[in-house]
């Protein structure tokens, strides 16, 4: 088996740690309103990856929906309720 | 009850990860997925559909009855959202924890939202109707026109976005969208063809079947993106105001 | 040594999305709060996109865009590209999921305004009343 220089797999491994790492900080975080913002930069490294992946539609709308719509909806709910949350 | 779950969870973990070693290599070109159905789209569709962007083509064309009832789901989901948010029962406490500040909206921050949004919705028209050519289509153009809208809300007020493109206007995009779609297919019936199978178009515009499944693609993104468009504003209009429609973010 | 390598760098993609996947379905269910059960549902659902454009990928494919020759042919080779059907199933299901995302939020903002609070076990106290 070999691979292509395309294929950076270093890169890749990055990007995934990356997520885990915000994945794990947007569930542990007490405040919900940078839950929220976490959660945009985890949408982020997702599009990341994707455009590694070559699915360059797919990064497209990830990039316009779940990066910048999604954020701003939690954020937008996030001003009704406690901000603090207990765990 | 917590450290149940996290056995539990612990135990399918290592489950599913055992069983990965049953799927094929990362990247293989020989498997499973890549061999059946997608190089017929990619060898075919581009003599059936003169599409360059496979993607753009498989969406709107070969998989159309997919992408009509998914957009058919976001406005579901826009109504629904209307529905559960605007109760007329008196007596429910609004409490804001958390405020912006107002006076952060400066003239700077109101200037740069008036000089970047034309360009952002000339961009989004772009990625509209250059589907065909290059990454986008109806879904990326139609977030992108709904989030110029979504900012001029974030740096004047709600009031001010709702004056421009109003609340009625907002559910009527919604529904055309949506009707644009199922007007193309139901006239692409009436010429005797399939539901939604755009080569009966091509008597009506005087081209070739190909390029009749071409316009036919580019007229069903346009009402992809009106209806995504309305529902991303309608959305941020009911989830940032609580339903009431008085005040945003 | 070399072997584990090659299987390290064949399966460690699978791997990522469940790992993912897991702490998603854990923010879900041990969670108390629901804006961080929300929270979860997104990373749970981005994970399972990523597994299936995952499946996808193709040593040496470019984008699924036609290419074309000088002479305006076109490179109509299937090795060429990656495998497209994955990408327009997770473009539609992207677009699904922040409807179901807003829907959820409606829901939330309506459990804030009935029982005042957002913390699971505050909630079922108050239901118990």
């Amino acid at each position: 088996m070999t691979w292509d220089a395309n294929l950076l797999w270093q890169f890749d491994m990055l990007i995934l740690l990356m997520m885990v790492i915000c994945a794990v900080a947007a569930l542990s975080l007490k405040g919900l309103v940078s839950s929220a913002v976490v959660t945009g930069a985890y949408s982020f490294f997702t599009c990341l990856m994707w455009t590694h992946m070559m699915a360059v539609d797919v990064a497209f709308t990830e990039a316009a929906v779940g990066a910048a719509v999604s954020t701003v909806i939690i954020v937008a709910t996030a001003q009704y309720i406690n901000p603090w949350s207990k765990d | 009850m917590k450290p149940f779950a996290r056995i539990i969870l612990f135990l399918c973990a290592v489950m599913m990860l055992t069983a990965t070693v049953d799927l094929p290599d990362w990247a293989d070109p020989g498997s499973p997925a890549s061999t059946h159905l997608s190089p017929g789209f990619i060898e075919q569709g581009y003599h059936e559909t003169a599409t360059p962007n496979v993607v753009t083509a498989v969406l709107a064309d070969y998989r159309s009855y997919d992408t009509l009832f998914e957009s058919v789901v976001v406005f579901a989901a826009s109504l629904v959202v209307m529905l559960v948010l605007r109760r007329t029962s008196t007596g429910t406490s609004r409490i804001k924890h958390f405020r912006p500040k107002r006076e952060g909206r400066d003239t700077i921050l109101r200037g740069a939202a008036q000089s970047i949004i034309p360009v952002m919705q000339i961009f989004a028209l772009y990625v509209l109707f250059h589907g065909h050519y290059s990454p986008g289509g109806g879904f990326q153009g139609g977030v992108i026109f709904g989030a110029s809208f979504i900012l001029l809300s974030l740096c004047y007020s709600l009031k001010f976005a709702m004056q421009r493109f109003k609340e009625k206007m907002v559910l009527i995009c919604c529904a055309c969208g949506a009707l644009l779609y199922a007007g193309i297919g139901a006239v692409c019936l009436a010429m005797g063809w399939n539901f939604l199978g755009y080569a009966g178009l091509a008597g009506l515009l005087g081209v070739t079947d190909v390029m009749a499944r071409s316009h036919g693609i580019l007229a069903v993104e346009a009402g992809v993106g009106i209806t995504v468009m309305a529902v991303m504003v309608s959305l941020y209009y009911d989830l940032a105001s609580g339903g009431d429609m008085e005040e945003g973010l | 040594m070399d072997e584990f390598f090659f299987f390290i760098v064949a399966k460690y993609n699978y791997w990522a999305s469940l790992i993912l996947l897991f702490i998603g379905l854990y923010g879900m269910i041990a969670k108390n709060n629901l804006m961080k059960k929300i929270i979860g549902m997104v990373i749970f659902q981005t994970a399972i996109l990523i597994f299936f454009v995952s499946i996808g990928v193709k040593w040496g494919a470019s984008v699924p865009i036609i290419r074309f020759f000088p002479d305006k042919q076109p490179l109509l080779d299937a090795t060429a590209y990656a495998n497209p059907l994955p990408h327009v199933l997770i473009l539609t299901a992207i677009v699904v999921g922040v409807a179901v995302l807003g829907v959820a939020l409606a829901i939330l903002q309506n459990i804030q305004r009935i029982h005042g609070t957002i913390e699971e076990d505050e909630i079922l106290e108050d239901m118990r009343k």
